[in-house]
């Protein structure tokens, strides 16, 4: 599904990603760490097509096609989803309209008809039951005025009704108390299919107690230092990203 | 350049979307201004003396004035000799049916997408449509007439209703109160007037589209709005003009009078030409608008949302007599590629107790100029008098300007008044996260900038607000036809 090779990033002139390679296949759960300034939200951006950053080497497929080559618009609607980390306020414009729009562009781009409101609001009834979502956020304007973990929870919301194939959760658990991490991962595990795959962008392992990655990476200074499985979490949990460090200070 | 930035210029390069001449023959009186031109005005509308009087007084008072300097715009030279100060449709039009209307003139209609008869009907609006200088079609005279209202072109009031014309007019706006009102006060050749009469809450909004039509004629438009004691209104007005190389002047003044306890709401969706991508043509927009809250208790809001012209110099006011009265402004005003506006409010507080209220949102784009110009005056009698004021500024890009230029001046101790003001550039990141949804960039500027404008859009009436909408998105947008 995503095919990252050789990847190298700067922004304006420093370069933060430092040859990335990453493979990802519907079903998998992708889990990213790593300490503060790795470059782990740098990747996410990169991933959704933020203009900032300039690629400067390497290649990144999505569903067989140049990923780098596309509009962070088509990117989406061709079913890449970026959970931000600090979700944007747009004052004045309705969640609702702000997500009718959304919907809609996505079926646009697959060739679908367009919703009505009233096909809509249906759809985002059920969704918000899934997500366990506060009715009255969805009558606020777009983020303005939400806690932070109602943000991070209108990320997961918006993911329920755009239903990506490639889910980026960048840094989707920080600010969220230990009854919010539950509802946000009870929501990713609900959207689980064996179609989709989602990359987790973490510092902490403790989302990873509740959203089982099928492989976990670790991303220190640009690079992608460590590769495993579900241990390699709970190691890191152990021995801290010192030991990271130290381990890549002796290489 | 980054690409959205491209994408920002592009889209807000947009041509404009009513551009179109329609050829309905007119006649027209020669180019220039003399006291003989006045006469033959007056002539061919067959006034009486006092209005004939009334022009020749301001064209005197005009002769001594010049042309105001003080705004924040650049205004090219103006021939007034190499105008022609009055155009009305040949054919006279006094209709019973729609079916003995011109066909250009309602195919013109039909290409602004102005539903002059039915969808009107339907939504409960009476449109007093105005092509050029004369009133071309008033519908529902007789429902609102059954009310006592009277709501007709003002030469229709001139002929039929001359004592509340003579007693009125003037009066918020005075002959010699500006240049382009004197102008406008010896040369007007139509417009519309409305009487609403003591207690009646006029049961239907009020509309009136405004066009130019005719090359090289000025545009001179007097409205005046009378609401009499305990009475309501609410009033539209909306025009869109055809694109053209030369540019046109209008020079419209706007006149309201609120008595004891009654309400006015004038609303406006204003989309004359602004000229094209490099500043060529377009309509030069000066309007002098005032209300004058003489009763008690009453009340005044001028709501506006300004996309079109080429230059705007407007500042809607609200002249506070009365103890208990409340003015209002509400704006939203967008400039793109060379448009310039200069346009804010005047607030004079001279009753006790009265109130205002100034919201004034500002959009710019392109190479354009935006400036915000306001007055608060709050006289020593007015005490415990309140006024807010809340001026921002949208920047589409780097090479557009917002100005503010606020005056306040308060003559006693026991009155508040308050400003705020904002300017902000429109956020990169709220419009990568509307692209990560799935929403262009275009699209994302068209949400963001309503967004932005909504506390006034919501102050408009319903149906306005959405052709409003719509049209803050077209003159943002590339959207051609």
């Amino acid at each position: 599904m995503l095919s990252i090779k050789d990847l190298y990033v700067s922004i304006d002139g420093n370069e933060i990603l430092k040859g990335i390679n990453l493979e990802v296949k519907p079903g998998e759960i992708h889990a990213i760490m790593g300490p503060n300034g790795s470059g782990k939200s740098t990747l996410a951006n990169v991933l959704a097509g933020k203009e900032e950053f300039e690629v400067t080497q390497g290649e990144v497929t999505y569903m067989g096609e140049d990923l780098l080559e596309m509009a962070p618009e088509d990117r989406a609607t061709s079913g890449l989803f970026l959970s931000f980390q600090y979700p944007v306020e747009i004052p004045g414009v309705p969640m609702v309209n702000f997500l009718k729009t959304a919907v809609n562009q996505h079926r646009i781009a697959r060739g679908e008809k367009e919703l009505t409101a009233g096909e809509f609001l249906k759809l985002m009834r059920e969704k918000k039951e899934m997500i366990d979502m506060d009715t009255q956020l969805t009558n606020r304007s777009v983020n303005e005025g939400f806690s932070g973990g109602e943000k991070k929870k209108n990320e997961i919301f918006q993911m329920a009704l755009l239903e990506p194939k490639l889910a980026i959760l960048d840094e989707t658990d920080s600010g969220l108390d230990i009854d919010a991490l539950k509802t946000v991962a009870h929501g990713v595990n609900a959207l689980k299919t064996p179609n989709n795959a989602t990359i987790i962008i973490t510092h902490y392992q403790r989302l990873l107690d509740y959203i089982i990655p099928d492989h976990v990476h670790v991303l220190y200074k640009g690079r992608m230092v460590k590769s495993g499985g579900r241990e390699l979490a709970l190691e890191l949990e152990e021995k801290g990203y010192d030991w990271v460090k130290q381990e890549n200070a002796l290489q | 350049m980054t690409d959205q930035d491209k994408i920002l210029s592009e889209v807000t390069q947009g041509e404009y979307k009513y551009g179109f001449f329609s050829d309905i023959e007119t006649d027209i009186i020669d180019r220039g201004l003399s006291e003989d031109v006045i006469r033959i005005i007056s002539e061919k509308k067959n006034e009486p003396d006092f209005m004939l009087e009334f022009r020749l007084n301001a064209y005197r008072k005009w002769l001594k004035m010049k042309m105001p300097n003080w705004a924040y715009l650049k205004v090219p030279p103006i021939d007034f000799q190499d105008i022609s100060y009055y155009a009305a449709p040949r054919k006279k039009p006094q209709y019973e049916s729609l079916d003995e209307v011109d066909p250009e003139l309602l195919e013109t209609f039909n290409k602004l997408g102005i539903p002059l008869e039915e969808q009107k009907h339907l939504a409960g609006v009476a449109v007093d449509a105005v092509l050029d200088s004369v009133s071309v079609k008033t519908t529902f005279r007789e429902v609102l007439a059954e009310q006592g209202i009277i709501f007709c072109s003002f030469s229709d009031a001139l002929q039929n209703h001359p004592d509340l014309v003579r007693k009125y007019l003037g009066q918020s706006v005075p002959v010699a109160d500006n240049f382009f009102a004197a102008l406008n006060s010896a040369v007007f050749s139509d417009g519309s007037f409305c009487y609403i009469p003591k207690g009646v809450r006029c049961p239907m909004e009020l509309s009136t589209y405004f066009r130019i039509n005719s090359a090289n004629t000025g545009q001179f438009e007097r409205t005046l709005i009378i609401a009499d004691d305990d009475s309501y209104v609410s009033y539209l007005e909306g025009c869109t003009a055809p694109m053209r190389d030369e540019n046109q002047l209008h020079a419209a003044v706007v006149e309201i009078i609120a008595l004891d306890r009654a309400e006015v709401k004038y609303s406006t969706v204003q989309n004359w030409y602004p000229g094209d991508k490099n500043g060529k043509g377009g309509i030069y927009n000066f309007v002098t608008k005032r209300g004058v809250c003489r009763g008690v208790s009453s009340k005044i809001s001028w709501t506006q949302v300004e996309t079109g012209s080429a230059i705007t110099w407007k500042y809607p006011s609200c002249i506070l007599l009365g103890d208990n009265s409340v003015g209002e402004f509400n704006s939203v005003a967008v400039t793109n590629n060379h448009q310039q506006a200069d346009t804010g409010s005047k607030m004079i507080h001279i009753g006790k107790n009265t109130k205002s209220t100034i919201i004034s949102k500002g959009i710019s784009a392109g190479k354009s100029n935006n400036s915000y110009r306001g007055l608060v005056k709050v006289m020593p009698g007015a005490t415990n008098s309140r006024n807010f004021s809340q001026c921002d500024s949208l920047l589409l890009n780097d090479t557009c300007g917002a100005h503010t230029f606020p005056y306040i001046e308060v003559g006693n101790k026991s009155s508040i008044v308050e400003h705020e003001a904002t300017t902000s550039k429109i956020g990169e990141d709220q419009i990568f996260y509307c692209n990560q949804r799935g929403i262009d960039t275009e699209k994302a500027i068209g949400m963001i900038v309503n967004g932005y404008a909504k506390e006034v859009l919501n102050k408009l009436p319903m149906e306005f607000a959405v052709e409003a909408q719509k049209l803050l998105q077209i003159s943002l947008e590339g959207s051609v036809g």
